[in-house]
């Protein structure tokens, strides 16, 4: 059974701008895909459609057989479920990092602060960051702050993740110790929708690859025969482009 | 400084109408003609007046200003237009024809037992006071709050949401603790002008600091006195407050976090 | 409630409110305005001034202003008007000084130390590169000032200046305490002797809020268009 199911989804800014064209795809459980393409194809606004932060206007959207579009009452229980990194982190600066980490446990999940503070320090081992709980966002790295915020998707158990463009805000020397986390994540089994240009990523440990343009999926497939020999001449172009270094 | 001014002064007013003009800094320990106390009394129940007036003035606005502002921030319309409606309704009328409407005019429209009521109220004038100063501040409060709102990154709601925090929950733990941060400062000022603008209150008959130098004037003589004093205290109320706030400011520091840009 | 509101005495009174009384509260705004800006503007330059002398005196001048209350300054002023102006013309006796001199003068004065940091914002917003560029091709200090900065400056604040503007046009609204005939004060005399202060100072309320609802309407179009040019 699918863990996400898109179908058919179309989304519209304004009457004369639409930024999703019926879109259609699913991911199933324990799945890693890759959705790529150019700025501005919507790659962003679909992974975000997926725990109904970006609202769509056709089409409709399930998470674990739930149907997330037309959910109201029980959104937030639905997203504190599905994990989502962003681009920029979004730690919040005024909470030390082990209180970033207990906030949606004791909030949300409405966990005890002890065993919030044991499960927020259990993933800050995972991601190697122990010492650094009791500092602020601003004190870490980007590339610490960006684990940070995988640590704290994480303590809410996820039944799959979200990362939008988990590393493109990121220093180069700082991208692979985020990837590395990622490919542990993957290799557990994880569900996973990643945007992301990180193509080394995808070959790595991508099943799927979905390429977007303009408000399209374009092309979706098995890994292999994306990079191999993708089908769309704009997904060619794209491939090209980037990796051409 | 005093010198070379206490001699000009006196040479002028010697010179001029007031011949009965002394300068006598004196005047402050001598007992006013109601014979309430001193002058410096009188000018010290006028300062605490002036400070309650701020305080509880400060209070309304705070509150009701917060809630204004958090709802112009809203992802729907009509909150939105409320909020705005509210802040145009309370900035585009002068402070002093709003006291006067609560004071001389909304008596006269509630029911008639209740307006009567009212109008008998002891410390009538101070809760008016209170409540159209309040009032009038919570639209530049709102204005504050909303634009501290607004300046966060987007992506902080998001992250709220996205671990699954309600809207309420989201302000509650998120936006408001770093919008407040943000605002302090303009915050502060809004609160010295609370201050000083509890100086319109005495066209109602609050007797608060300027009142109270008013009347020192009126019935000693002694302008000069009795102005330096009031100005002196003022400046004296505001440099407490922007030290204090500025300790305040300081202790709510987060480090590494340098405002709307996370 | 409503049922004996009085428009009536609101007709009446039209000439009267507006011929004295609007009257002079938009000669008092536009006076104080076109005063406090030129007067701030130097204030202004002068805090910027490397001099410490002249910027701490205008410092001062701008703290002190800001700190007190502005019905206290008019009182301040009011009573003090006369013994400045005896002092200044060298006379025998303290000059008479009028309740509606007095209050043009004072807000000229209280308002320079609002338009000063707003000036000072606009000044110290024009990139230091401009003032270099205008010393390269050989102005002078003045000159750059007077060519390059300041109407910068100028353009860039204008919509800040007016917003200050409409403030203030609310608060000549204060000169009620010296018992002048400006709009509030007419509208006053008029709710006291008729005994319609309801009809009077609502009315009081719509009239100020329509004009500096229009007014700041038109500084948010202005806002806009002035953030596009640049």
């Amino acid at each position: 059974m699918p863990m996400i199911t898109i179908d058919n989804v179309s989304k519209w800014y304004n009457p004369t701008f639409q930024v999703l064209k019926n879109c259609t795809t699913s991911v199933d459980k324990g799945e890693v895909v890759v959705v790529c393409g150019p700025s501005g194809s919507g790659k962003s606004t679909l992974i975000k459609t997926v725990n109904a932060l970006e609202p769509v206007q056709e089409g409709t959207i399930t998470v674990d057989g739930l149907s997330v579009t037309t959910m109201k009452k029980d959104l937030p229980k639905l997203r504190s479920r599905v994990g989502m990194v962003f681009q920029h982190f979004e730690l919040f600066p005024h909470l030390r990092i082990v209180e970033n980490l207990c906030l949606g446990q004791t909030k949300v999940l409405g966990r005890s602060e002890d065993s919030a503070r044991a499960k927020a320090m259990k993933m800050l081992e995972r991601v190697g960051l122990t010492a650094h709980a009791e500092k602020y966002p601003g004190q870490l790295s980007g590339g610490q702050q960006q684990r940070v915020a995988i640590a704290r998707a994480l303590v809410m158990d996820p039944i799959c993740m979200l990362f939008d463009e988990p590393t493109s805000a990121l220093d180069p020397e700082m991208i692979n110790e985020v990837l590395d986390v990622m490919v542990e994540l993957a290799k557990e089994g994880m569900t996973m929708m990643v945007v992301t240009h990180e193509m080394g990523f995808a070959k790595k440990v991508a099943n799927r690859v979905i390429f977007m343009d303009a408000g399209e999926i374009v092309e979706d497939a098995q890994k292999d025969d994306f990079f191999g020999s993708p089908r769309s001449e704009r997904a060619q172009q794209f491939l090209s482009k980037i990796l051409a270094h | 400084m005093a010198q070379p001014l206490h001699g000009l002064l006196t040479r002028a007013l010697a010179a001029g109408g007031y011949v009965n003009y002394n300068w006598n800094w004196g005047i402050f320990w001598e007992q006013t003609p109601e014979a309430t106390g001193t002058y410096f009394s009188t000018l010290m129940s006028g300062l605490g007046v002036t400070i309650m007036l701020a305080l509880c003035a400060w209070t309304i606005a705070f509150v009701i200003g917060s809630f204004i502002g958090i709802i112009r921030t809203l992802p729907s319309k009509w909150p939105v237009r409320l909020g705005n409606a509210y802040i145009e309704m309370f900035r585009n009328i002068p402070l002093l024809v709003q006291l006067f409407i609560w004071f001389f005019v909304v008596p006269e429209l509630l029911p008639q037992e209740l307006g009567a009521w009212v109008k008998q109220l002891r410390n009538g004038p101070f809760y008016t006071a209170m409540i159209g100063l309040g009032l009038y501040m919570s639209s530049r409060v709102a204005t504050q709050v909303s634009a501290g709102i607004n300046s966060l990154p987007k992506g902080q709601r998001m992250a709220g949401t996205a671990i699954g925090l309600t809207t309420v929950q989201t302000y509650r733990y998120i936006l408001l603790p770093l919008a407040y941060r943000v605002i302090f400062p303009p915050l502060t000022s809004e609160f010295l002008n609370t201050i000083k603008n509890t100086a319109v209150a005495l066209t109602i008959g609050v007797l608060e600091l300027t009142a109270r130098a008013r009347s020192m004037q009126e019935f000693s003589f002694q302008v000069f006195e009795a102005f330096t004093a009031a100005t002196v205290i003022y400046l004296a109320l505001s440099a407490v407050v922007t030290i204090g706030m500025r300790y305040a400011e300081q202790r709510l520091v987060i480090p590494g976090f340098n405002g709307g840009k996370a | 409630m409503f049922s004996d509101f009085d428009f009536n005495v609101i007709w009446r009174s039209l000439p009267y409110l507006f011929e004295q009384g609007m009257t002079f509260t938009l000669t008092l705004t536009v006076i104080a305005t076109i005063g406090g800006l030129i007067l701030g503007t130097f204030v202004a330059l002068m805090r910027l001034s490397s001099n410490v002398a002249l910027s701490t005196f205008a410092a001062s001048y701008v703290n002190l202003m800001r700190s007190l209350p502005l019905v206290l300054v008019i009182f301040l002023f009011y009573f003090l008007m006369p013994y400045i102006g005896q002092w200044i013309m060298r006379a025998d006796q303290p000059v008479q000084v009028g309740a509606y001199s007095s209050t043009i003068i004072t807000f000229t004065l209280f308002e320079a130390a609002y338009f000063s940091e707003i000036m000072r914002a606009g000044i110290q917003s024009i990139p230091r590169g401009q003032v270099m560029a205008g010393y390269a091709i050989g102005l002078n200090y003045r000159e750059v000032m007077r060519h390059v900065v300041l109407p910068q400056a100028f353009r860039n604040m204008l919509p800040v200046i007016f917003t200050q503007t409409i403030v203030l046009f609310q608060d000549t609204s204060l000169v009620y305490v010296l018992s002048i005939t400006d709009f509030l004060g007419a509208a006053s005399k008029v709710a006291q002797r008729d005994g319609r202060l309801t009809e009077m100072y609502l009315f009081a309320a719509v009239v100020y809020f329509t004009i500096c609802f229009t007014a700041s309407f038109f500084v948010k179009r202005l806002q806009k268009r002035i953030s596009i040019i640049r």
